[in-house]
């Protein structure tokens, strides 16, 4: 589903991405781990395409696609979907009409018919029911005046409506309680199918008590400096990850 | 700023000029242009004695420039102040209406031929200097409303013209409101008799069609006791390179218990991205409740002209009366606006209510300029005014200034303002949803507007959120 090929990133003049590497299959759930600052939320925003970050080298193939030659709107009607760490708030604009127009502007681009507003809310209460959230804000702005653990569930609501191909979750476990945790790995359990693919970007074991990846990797100074299973992801709780720096100084 | 600066205007859809044979008077102002325009009009001596007044008053007077907008010195012996279409005198039916002025202002999206008309809106459609057309004009006067040209209702109705004329918006008020006192041409009349609900929304479309001429309206509505109606007014102007005035002045009344909803949608021509052309829009717009429990509410939409001097405002004069103004100024390029209202509160327990949304795009500059004045009479008087500003791109301006004067200490004043950006943030977050840089930023300004938008009646807000959308193409993206 997604093959990254010596990805090089920049931000501001400094290289972040120094030659990823990364293969996700359908129906696989990889968990990218690391220290603060070795590239992780970098790389999530690269393949959502986000207009700060310029790729200098590499490839980023999506299903079958060339995906760095994707407008940010294009990739995500193809199925990309980001889970921001930080969800901006959009004064004015109701959680529902977003919500809305966004479902509505992909399945135009899948040539199915657009969803009118009574057909809609049907689908969206059902969906918040996964987040277990309050239809209360189905008419709130946009994550305005939302608490933290609110904006990373309604962020896991976007993704229950959108059904994407590809969601990568860039440290949505971060900041949230024990009940939160349960409910937002749910939804992410929800959406993992033989058909989808799981990009989890975390900076903490916790979330994977949860959800089970296939795959774990550590990133460290731009690229993957060791992949495994899920108990790599133990080793790194115990271990921390200044053991790596002779790893990748191998590699 | 990537992706918020590029959005350019659309083409400016109503820029076309009609190639119609017009009469049009020498330039220059002098008293005997007034008097020409007055005999043009076949006035009585009263009104024409009344427009020499206001001249002597206005060559008294000086330009005003404390608004916050910069332009070259007016050249006021330059403008054509009478432009008139040939030849059709007065029209008793639409059947005699010109066709070519049918014609333009279908292409303006202004039906006035029966078949067409657009039910329960009456229009009064005014080209240049004249009124061309007044539609549904017997069903209205079947409910006693009369709505027509001003012209007519000076020849028809002099006794109700000469008693409002002047009373809310006198000549000697400020320097554009004496011009258009003494060179007015035509504009609208509604007279709404008492306990009168009017059947329809009326409303007016100004077309400024030739290059050389200024516009001059005066507009005039008188709801008496128990009455109600919604008015609008819509403007455009074809493209020139020079910069034309607009200069209004727009008088409401009413009396005990009725109410006025006045709405607009502005959209003169703008200039272009370099700020080239365009209308100078300098216009007096003043409602009085002069009676109890009266109301009058303004709901405007600006998004054209090259620079906005406008203050519709309310003087709360009955007990009880209540004022309103909700406003969305957007400039975009080199556009200049300085825009906001006056509440002035006179009777007990009045209260009014301003909401104003400024948007500013590319390099234009957008101000709020507001009074709220409590007289000391006025006891237990009330205010919330709210004013909120959206800056797109980084090289555009918002300003704003509210004057508040209380003079009575039972009074409730609030205040509260706010200015916002668009991120590109915001736009990544829609554009990573799905949803391209245009449609979100529709979406965002909508959601900013919303208040405002509300009351206008359905039709216009669906055009108002339109007009914004193609305003703003291609400044974000």
């Amino acid at each position: 589903m997604l093959e990254i090929r010596n990805l090089h990133a920049v931000i501001d003049g400094n290289e972040i991405l120094r030659g990823l590497d990364l293969a996700v299959g359908a129906g696989e759930v990889h968990a990218i781990m690391g220290p603060n600052g070795s590239g992780k939320s970098t790389l999530a925003k690269v393949l959502a395409g986000h207009p700060s970050y310029e790729v200098t080298e590499g490839e980023v193939i999506y299903q079958g696609k060339n995906l760095l030659e994707l407008a940010p709107d294009e990739r995500a009607r193809e199925g990309v979907f980001l889970a921001f760490q930080y969800p901006v708030e959009i004064p004015g604009v109701s959680n529902a009409n977003f919500l809305r127009l966004a479902y509505n502007e992909t399945r135009k681009h899948r040539g199915e018919e657009e969803l009118d507003p009574l057909e809609f809310d049907d689908l969206l209460r059902e969906k918040m029911k996964i987040v277990e959230m309050d239809t209360s804000f189905i008419n709130r702005s946009v994550n305005e005046g939302f608490s933290g653990g609110e904006k990373k569930r309604n962020e896991i609501l976007q993704m229950a409506v959108l059904d994407p191909r590809l969601a990568i979750l860039d440290e949505t476990d971060s900041g949230l309680d024990i009940d939160a945790l349960r409910i937002v790995a749910g939804g992410i359990n929800q959406l993992a199918r033989p058909d989808n693919a799981v990009i989890l970007v975390t900076h903490y074991q916790r979330l994977l008590n949860y959800i089970s990846p296939d795959f774990v990797h550590v990133l460290y100074q731009g690229r993957i400096a060791k992949s495994g299973g899920k108990e790599l992801a133990h080793e790194l709780e115990r271990k921390g990850y200044d053991w790596l720096k002779g790893s990748v100084a191998a590699a | 700023m990537s992706t918020i600066e590029a959005l350019a205007n659309r083409e400016y859809k109503y820029g076309f000029v009609t190639e119609i044979e017009s009469e049009v008077i020498p330039r220059g102002l002098s008293e005997e242009i007034v008097r020409l325009i007055s005999a043009k009009k076949e006035e009585p001596e009263w009104m024409l004695e009344w427009r020499l007044k206001a001249y002597r008053q206005w060559l008294a007077m000086e330009e005003p420039e404390w608004a916050n907008v910069a332009y070259p010195k007016i050249d006021y012996q330059d403008i054509i102040y009478y432009s008139a279409p040939k030849p059709k005198e007065t029209k008793a039916s639409l059947d005699e209406v010109d066709p070519q002025l049918l014609e333009a202002f279908e292409k303006l999206g202004i039906p006035l031929t029966e078949q067409k008309m657009l039910a329960g809106v009456a229009v009064d459609a005014i080209f240049d200097s004249v009124s061309v057309a007044t539609t549904f004009k017997d069903k209205l006067a079947k409910e006693g409303v009369i709505f027509c040209s001003f012209s007519e209702a000076v020849r028809e109705h002099p006794e109700i013209v000469k008693k409002y004329l002047g009373s809310v918006v006198p000549y000697t008020d400020n320097y554009f409101a004496a011009l258009n006192s003494a060179v007015f041409s035509d504009g609208s009349f509604c007279y709404i008799p008492k306990g009168v609900r009017s059947p329809m929304e009326l409303s007016s479309y100004f077309r400024i069609n030739n290059s050389e001429s200024g516009q001059f309206e005066r507009t005039l509505i008188v709801a008496e006791e128990g009455s109600y109606v919604s008015y609008l007014e819509g403007c455009t102007a074809p493209k020139f390179d020079k910069n034309q005035l607009h200069a209004a002045v727009v008088e409401l009344v009413a009396l005990d218990d009725a109410q006025i909803k006045y709405s607009t949608v502005q959209n003169w021509y703008a200039g272009d991205e370099e700020g080239k052309g365009g209308i100078y829009n300098f216009v007096t717009k003043r409602g009085k409740c002069l009676g109890r429990n009266s109301k009058i509410s303004w709901t405007q939409v600006e998004t054209g002209s090259a620079i906005t001097w406008k203050y519709p405002s309310c003087i709360l004069q009955g007990d009880n009366s209540i004022g309103e103004f909700y406003s969305v100024a957007l400039t975009n390029h080199r556009q200049q606006a300085d825009t906001g209202t006056k509440m002035i509160h006179i009777g007990k327990n009045t209260r009014s209510r301003i909401i104003s949304k400024g948007i500013s795009a590319g390099r234009s500059n957008n101000s709020y300029r507001g009074l709220v004045k409590i007289l000391p009479k006025a006891e237990g008087a009330r205010n919330y005014s709210q004013c909120d500003s959206l800056l797109i791109g980084a090289r555009s301006g918002a300003h704003t200034f509210p004057y508040i004067e209380v003079g009575n200490s039972t009074a409730k004043v609030e205040h509260e303002a706010s200015t916002s950006k668009i991120s590109e943030d915001q736009i990544f977050y829609f554009n990573q949803r799905g949803v391209a840089t245009e449609d979100a930023v529709g979406m965002i300004i909508n959601g900013f507007c919303k208040e405002v938008f509300r009351e206008l009646p359905m039709e216009f807000a669906v055009e108002a959120t339109r007009l914004l959308g193609m305003k703003l193409e291609g400044s974000v993206g």
